[in-house]
């Protein structure tokens, strides 16, 4: 019963937004709201020595200044400061803990007033003298030779160094990925209500309501009924929501300390000493017979992470999934620096890590005097050989036809600097895209109303994913009722459980809680329906039964059927509320993965060294795409962050004073509308036996993985020269 | 410093007429008109992005032109006639370009979308943009960080009555 599942159904959410009645974090009223702002360290390490509130504090309006000697009590444990997304090794940040300055920009006080420009203002005449640390250090490249091994799943197989060293055509290069910052529109915010009595309702801009319950229970020490976390609408976030941030400590701490209701919302500036994207090496060595069969894979990143936290995701491990070699080494190094701690940014360590992997794919191409895509079908593997084991689905090689045919590959004249428009050279790239299809464990409840109408609630967050959107399709099929009579609650605490949404594992999981749901409220039905005096459904099984048009029906047989509200009124009933928890059966023997072939036409010119994106394809395969409409967006969003990734964003350091130096959208940049043009997105048909029930992937990190090389293969192939630092600006193509 | 910044501060009646409701307000003069839309009006349709003028996030039509209301003094502005998100539609039907973002996907969370749709109304009454270009070019005042501007050029064609 497929009414809306896989349709281009459009945003259920989409009227709130486009009106401007959606509600975030840092709009929610309260009576007697006061404003906090913070007060950052302006140093890279070292200690407060000093900080006076007394001039802030005279400023009228200025209620009190919050700072490590004068807070109220936070948790001393660890324990309760790692949420459920915590780096394992290391020890969180705690914002006003302590005196000790661990990064440049890190939160020292908290002026609050009763508006927000008067604690603007006196948070200026807060003065701080700190004792700074002997030495810092923040550059990766200076303290490259202090990184340290961390361990990783991927195990080595064969002699990777011998067979590199003695390969008939190899390819040894680093190639750097700068820091970045997510940047979402949003700014970082919690509105803090003071309910009385200790107790909390917290609007906060997060990807996990129940993280940050959890986490705030924790911190300050309060009983789960003392704190409600809701988030309804979170304008972006990328991951840099995953982690409860600072920002909602700070409002929490000020709302106790005060008694009062309290909003702290993060400037744009103070939102680069939130997680980033960590700074990368990644060294990539490739070798191969002079076929171009793969002899040898070897990838070592080397990552930043703050000196408190252990932070690293899998850079280097993809190449055991997308390329057969015999023999392959993977590792993953760290080097800590007086920085804050990196946080997940979308398709976290593949988007780096794959990068690289595919600009050196296509630099062994050139080599080998192979076309790209033939280099890749030469090496392409049916089986994720670190496990050794098949996959679930993996049309990767239709993506690259479809892709391909799309794109026009075919006309590529393989020489670069060989094709023309005008002025500008052509270049035409692509690359492989690769990421994880996760899922998690998701309870959803559903109340059915005898008038047809129906409640799903979860704790999960919409980010702009689409979240309410599918949701409420699967509803509406499961539940054989159209859309209109379905309405979606998500993103509140007190809602049935939901992991963070993030690592592209929210659209499987909400779609099979709200089915294992569903089928609890038919199983009602059906009891009801079936106790009718003479009922058609009399002794029907569960599972030949269905919810269409309003009613029950056995599959088998149409005419055996009762609607609903007579089912309803029968048992007397207004209400059916059924919750259930889904978890997803564990599958040992299969690799779970969804796949891109991404293709880039770049135009330059050759005298100014800019360059334009001037078409994108990006061939899909994702399983079964719930909704086309809000599907096709995530990859194209997704398409444009990779444009950003390879030809803009960098977040750039002054390594003498350990601050960072473009903290704005002005000098960040990102691409703006006018950078983008043309992107198709071409989603390949994935069915999938083994996934789950409805065969879904997720579609959140997959978009972007793959852009940059493809584009920096463009940029190689237009101009011949080969640019491993990314973002590719004109000074370092012309230089 | 801060009894000087106080001392010479006083509050400054002025009157807006906001998505045609005359509304008199009692502002400090560094009060932007987007803080006295969020935060004295309630009207948090009207968003705040980087507080810079470098998003576009807080866009409105001030007699008529788009403009970044966080780069605007709410004082410099008293007597005109202000426009946000919340008036856009009329008696509960939505503007053509509130319907065609929906319609063409323009958005994911939507925090950057008051701004686009307060710019492309600008845009619309400036009739400077022939095509897609020339929408993509003077749309670029307003950053969508969810990467929906094919979407949104597409919602201003269709508004525009350009398929």
């Amino acid at each position: 019963m497929n009414a809306y599942v896989g349709t281009p159904t459009s945003r259920v959410d989409g009227r709130a937004k486009v009106t401007g009645a959606a509600k975030y974090a840092g709009e929610f009223p309260a009576d007697g709201l006061v404003h906090g702002f913070v007060v950052e360290a302006t140093i890279p390490c070292g200690r407060i020595a000093r900080l006076d509130s007394t001039e802030a504090l005279k400023v009228k309006g200025v209620l009190d200044v919050l700072t490590h000697a004068n807070r109220p009590p936070l948790a001393d444990a660890d324990e309760a400061w790692k949420d459920e997304v915590a780096p394992e090794d290391g020890s969180p940040f705690r914002p006003l803990y302590d005196d000790s300055v661990k990064f440049n920009g890190q939160p020292i006080a908290l002026v609050v007033a009763e508006d927000w420009e008067t604690a603007k203002f006196a948070a200026t005449l807060v003065r701080v003298e700190y004792q700074e640390a002997q030495a810092f250090a923040t550059d990766l490249e200076a303290e490259r030779g202090k990184a340290a091994e961390v361990k990783k799943p991927h195990k080595p197989r064969g002699d990777a160094a011998a067979a590199l060293a003695g390969a008939a055509a190899r390819h040894e290069a680093d190639y750097f990925i700068p820091t970045e910052h997510h940047n979402p529109m949003e700014l970082f915010a919690t509105t803090a209500v003071w309910d009385g009595d200790g107790r909390l309702t917290v609007y906060d801009k997060t990807q996990g309501v129940q993280n940050v319950h959890k986490f705030l229970c924790g911190v300050f020490d309060r009983k789960p009924d003392d704190v409600r976390v809701v988030s309804p609408y979170v304008g972006g976030a990328f991951g840099s929501g995953l982690r409860p941030q600072y920002q909602v400590v700070l409002a929490t701490l000020a709302a106790l300390a005060l008694k009062r209701s309290v909003r702290v919302v993060l400037t744009r500036q103070q939102m680069y000493g939130i997680g980033y994207r960590p700074a990368t090496i990644e060294r990539v060595g490739l070798g191969a017979t002079s076929d171009g069969t793969l002899d040898a894979v070897t990838h070592e990143a080397t990552a930043i992470t703050s000196r408190y936290e252990d932070f690293s995701r899998n850079d280097a491990g993809w190449a055991d999934q997308l390329y057969r070699s015999p023999n392959t080494r993977f590792t993953h190094k760290l080097v800590r620096l007086d920085v804050s701690t990196p946080c997940d940014m979308r398709a976290p360590g593949a988007a780096s890590g794959v990068c690289a992997l595919e600009c050196a794919m296509d630099e062994l191409a050139v080599a080998l005097k192979l076309d790209p895509i033939e280099l890749r079908l030469k090496c392409y593997s049916d089986r994720d050989q670190s496990e050794g084991l098949p996959y679930t689905s993996k049309q990767l090689r239709e993506c690259y036809a479809r892709g391909a045919d799309a794109f026009g590959w075919s006309r590529r004249s393989p020489t670069p600097r060989s094709m023309r428009d005008g002025k500008e050279l052509v270049g035409w790239g692509m690359a492989t895209g690769i990421w994880e299809a996760l899922q998690m464990p998701v309870a959803v409840r559903i109340v059915l109303t005898s008038n047809g109408h129906a409640e799903v609630s979860c704790a999960a967050s919409d980010i702009g994913t689409g979240t309410y959107t599918i949701v409420a399709q699967v509803a509406a099929d499961a539940l054989g009722l159209p859309i209109e009579n379905i309405s979606v609650r998500l993103a509140d605490s007190t809602l049935p459980q939901a992991p963070v949404e993030g690592g592209s594992w929210m659209a499987a999981s909400s779609a099979h809680a709200v089915l294992a749901a569903a089928e609890e409220v038919r199983k009602e039905l059906l009891r009801l329906a079936g106790t009718m005096p003479g009922s058609p459904l009399a002794g029907a099984e569960l599972a030949d039964t269905v919810l269409i048009d309003g009613r029950i029906a056995t599959t088998s047989d149409n005419s055996r059927t009762v609607s609903i509200a007579d089912a309803m009124r029968h048992g007397n009933v207004e209400r059916i509320e059924k919750e259930k928890l889904n978890q997803f059966d564990e599958d040992k023997k299969h690799a779970r993965n969804t796949h891109s072939a991404v293709f880039a036409e770049v135009k330059v010119d050759e005298q100014l060294g800019v360059i334009r994106v001037t078409r994108m394809v990006s061939a899909v395969a994702a399983g079964r795409i719930l909704n086309t409409k809000t599907g096709r967006s995530q990859i194209m969003g997704s398409v444009v962050w990779g444009i950003g990734m390879a030809l803009h964003e960098e977040t750039v350091m002054d390594p003498r004073f350990g601050r960072i130096m473009n903290p704005n959208i002005a000098e960040y940049h990102i691409p703006v509308n006018a950078d983008i043009q043309d992107i198709d997105v071409i989603f390949v048909d994935e069915p999938d036996a083994h996934i789950n029930a409805l065969g879904v992937k997720g579609l959140g990190e997959i978009g972007i993985v793959g852009v940059p090389a493809a584009i920096a293969n463009a940029v190689y192939h237009a101009t011949g020269k080969r640019i491993r630092r990314f973002p590719i600006t004109l000074d370092r193509l012309l230089d | 410093m801060a009894d000087v910044a106080h001392q010479i501060a006083e509050r400054i009646p002025i009157n807006l007429v906001i998505n045609g409701v005359r509304r008199t307000l009692d502002l400090m003069p560094w009060t932007t008109l987007l803080d006295a839309l969020r935060d004295h009006l309630e009207l948090t349709g009207t968003k705040k992005g980087c507080d810079h003028g470098q998003c576009g996030a807080c866009t409105v039509l001030v007699d008529g032109r788009r403009v970044n209301s966080c780069l605007t003094l709410a004082v410099m502005k008293d007597g005109a006639e202000i426009t946000t998100v919340e008036g856009l539609a009329k008696d509960g039907a939505l503007h053509p370009l509130q319907q065609a973002f929906i319609d063409q996907d323009a958005f994911q969370c939507g925090y950057c979308t008051p701004g686009q749709i307060c710019s492309a109304a600008g845009l619309l009454a400036e009739g400077h943009a022939k095509d897609a270009d020339d929408i993509r070019e003077l749309m670029s005042g307003n950053l969508c960080r969810c990467g929906a501007y094919p979407n949104i050029v597409a919602a201003i064609q269709q508004a525009m009555g350009r398929p």
